[in-house]
């Protein structure tokens, strides 16, 4: 458990003393999550609900009304009350499918660890074949096939990134086994579980989380890229990458459908970016 | 020799697996023909159509004739306009590698001096400069930044074209587009790579003899550091084919990106089925080469196997 904790303490210490850009990208990130937590409270309008007469208005600042701040789209929904929920299902899914990957990566990591021979094997060729086509490629398969929905869809996302995982788990789960801790507390009659989970598990954790800080911004590229083409969260459902690719149709009059989201987005991977740069250098145990 | 043997018969197995993968996904998605038929078509109709397809044969014998098929080129036809989907992909390709190869050109002309040269003045402003572009370059997707292009310099300024595939005005956003995230990644690979090369004493002891720095840049530090850079090229490489997905479909360019996106939405599954294999193809050809690339530059490779 001492390593980890160690390495969050020195971690909350540098919080402090953090780079001002750096401390910006977590700021901002604080107030998406926020956002995504209060997004009922938050939204001034149900996300789905029409105002035929006020349509196409543009935000406050560019001859709107302050009734709607963001402004209108086509059917007259508030900009605003979408782009919140957008916030918060786009997080959701990127959480979620974080969470996913990780799971099955350090599972299929332990697993080869633990049995070593023909398991391994077959692991790591399924990391071969995973980190042999873009994932992009895999995603649209699937989704030609099966079709979408929601569940379906955080679980595909949640495909993505798992060998890299499932790589760091096994190279680092091997080498702890090495170690003599956990032949100490195999003598001690601990249980296989006990001794992966509560005891090689808080060493590995570390590089773990840095495999995830890089998961996570591509879930969000990747859902956002596939809901742009229409192809990843559907309607009446929304997301930012589904606000941008429908605002790409009113481009010319009502620009603003687009901009919104297009900035959140933009800001939220930077934002993601250099924060996880800087937690990488901090607890990335081979840069040190 | 042995070390792309092993990597051979490693790939070989990555496209045994993909075509499999293809194959189960196809059967297990439900019954082909109650999804282009509707289901309130008559049995006879759809009866027909799976001895059409051979779907009425037993899932061994389907699985064998689908490899036999494919090792024969045989790629199956679009189930909506009954033209032979590999002939379809085919046809796509010379639009994509219209947009692809410029914007491969660009970023290796743009990535890799702006790298070397952030190595070199580590931890100056130009260094700070170039990485704040590559951070801002590689955290924006690309169908943001061909909107936000396409909102420039097609929309206000009118100077391009917004979309479509006509002149070679029309190809200039989007290579554009693509290559700049390209040229981020690339010249983050190549600063770091170059940092890790430039620390060594024989860069110094070559300095030291008063060679010019770009002497010592190109005979002594990028030699050392190519095989990350390389890598990443392999990478892009592959993606030639397959990488403009979002890309074409954000400037309506007619490549293999959109129409794998069109067939998605149409379900046509034998024009997506033939796309992914191709684009395995390419994927794992490209990564063979950089290997053996690596083996070339590299002795440390030839002599640890």
């Amino acid at each position: 458990m001492t390593t980890l904790t160690l390495k969050l303490s020195t971690l909350r210490g540098n919080l402090v003393r953090c780079p001002t850009i750096v401390l910006i990208g977590w700021i901002w990130l604080a107030i998406m999550l926020l956002i995504a937590l209060f997004a009922e409270v938050l939204t001034p309008y149900v996300y789905t609900a029409l105002d035929l007469s006020a349509r196409l208005q543009p935000p406050v600042g560019f001859g709107g009304q302050s009734n709607h701040l963001l402004g209108t789209d086509e059917l007259g929904r508030d900009v605003l009350s979408r782009l919140i929920t957008s916030i918060k299902m786009s997080l959701l899914i990127a959480f979620a499918s974080t969470l996913i990957s990780a799971t099955i990566g350090l599972t299929l990591g332990f697993l080869a660890a633990r049995f070593r021979g023909f398991v391994e094997q077959a692991v790591m060729v399924a990391i071969d074949f995973q980190a042999s086509i873009p994932f992009m490629l895999i995603a649209l398969a699937v989704l030609a096939f099966f079709g979408n929905t929601l569940v379906l869809f955080i679980c595909l996302m949640g495909c993505h990134g798992w060998e890299r995982t499932a790589r760091i788990t096994r190279n680092l789960t091997i080498s702890a086994v090495e170690q003599g801790y956990a032949n100490a507390v195999e003598a001690l009659g601990a249980s296989t579980w006990r001794i992966y989970f509560r005891h090689i598990l808080p060493n590995i954790a570390s590089t773990l989380i840095v495999s995830m800080t890089l998961t996570f911004p591509e879930v969000i590229l990747l859902e956002s890229g596939l809901s742009f083409l229409g192809l990843g969260v559907q309607a009446p459902l929304t997301s930012l990458g589904n606000m941008v690719g429908y605002g790409r149709e009113y481009l010319q009059s009502a620009p603003w459908i687009l901009l919104a989201p297009a900035s959140i987005i933009v800001l939220t991977t930077l934002s993601i970016s250099l924060v996880g740069d800087w937690v990488r250098d901090k607890l990335d145990p081979t840069l040190q | 020799m042995n070390y792309l043997l092993t990597r051979g018969a490693r790939s070989g197995l990555t496209v045994l697996l993909v075509v499999t993968f293809t194959f189960f996904i196809l059967r297990m998605s439900g019954d082909p023909a109650m999804m282009i038929l509707s289901a309130d078509a008559p049995p006879e109709a759809i009866e027909a159509f799976r001895q059409n397809w051979g779907l009425d044969a037993p899932l061994s014998h389907q699985y064998f004739g689908y490899l036999g098929n494919i090792l024969a080129g045989n790629f199956g036809v679009s189930m909506r306009n009954g033209a032979s989907a590999m002939s379809l992909v085919l046809e796509a390709i010379p639009a994509t590698l219209a947009i692809t190869l410029p914007a491969f050109a660009l970023k290796l002309l743009l990535g890799i001096p702006a790298g070397i040269f952030a190595a070199f003045h580590r931890n100056t402003w130009i260094d700070r400069l170039i990485m704040s572009f590559s951070v801002a370059g590689h955290s924006m997707p690309s169908f943001v930044l061909g909107v936000l292009l396409v909102l420039i310099f097609a929309v206000s300024l009118g100077w391009l074209p917004s979309g479509g595939y006509a002149s070679w005005g029309h190809a200039i956003l989007p290579i554009i587009t693509l290559a700049i995230g390209g040229a981020a990644v690339l010249a983050r690979y190549t600063r770091s790579a170059m940092l890790e090369v430039l620390g060594q004493p024989y860069i110094r002891a070559a300095s030291a003899k008063g060679l010019s720095w770009h002497l010592v840049v190109i005979r002594h530090a990028l030699p050392n550091a190519a095989a990350p850079i390389l890598t990443i090229m392999g990478l892009m490489l592959g993606a030639l084919i397959a990488g403009a997905v979002v890309v074409e479909s954000v400037f309506s360019w007619p490549g293999v990106g959109r129409l794998i996106v069109s067939a998605v939405g149409n379900r046509d599954l034998a024009v997506v089925q033939a796309a992914l294999l191709l684009v395995t193809f390419s994927m794992v050809g490209a990564n063979l080469l950089v290997d053996a690339l690596n083996v070339m530059i590299d002795p440390k490779i030839r002599s640890s196997k």
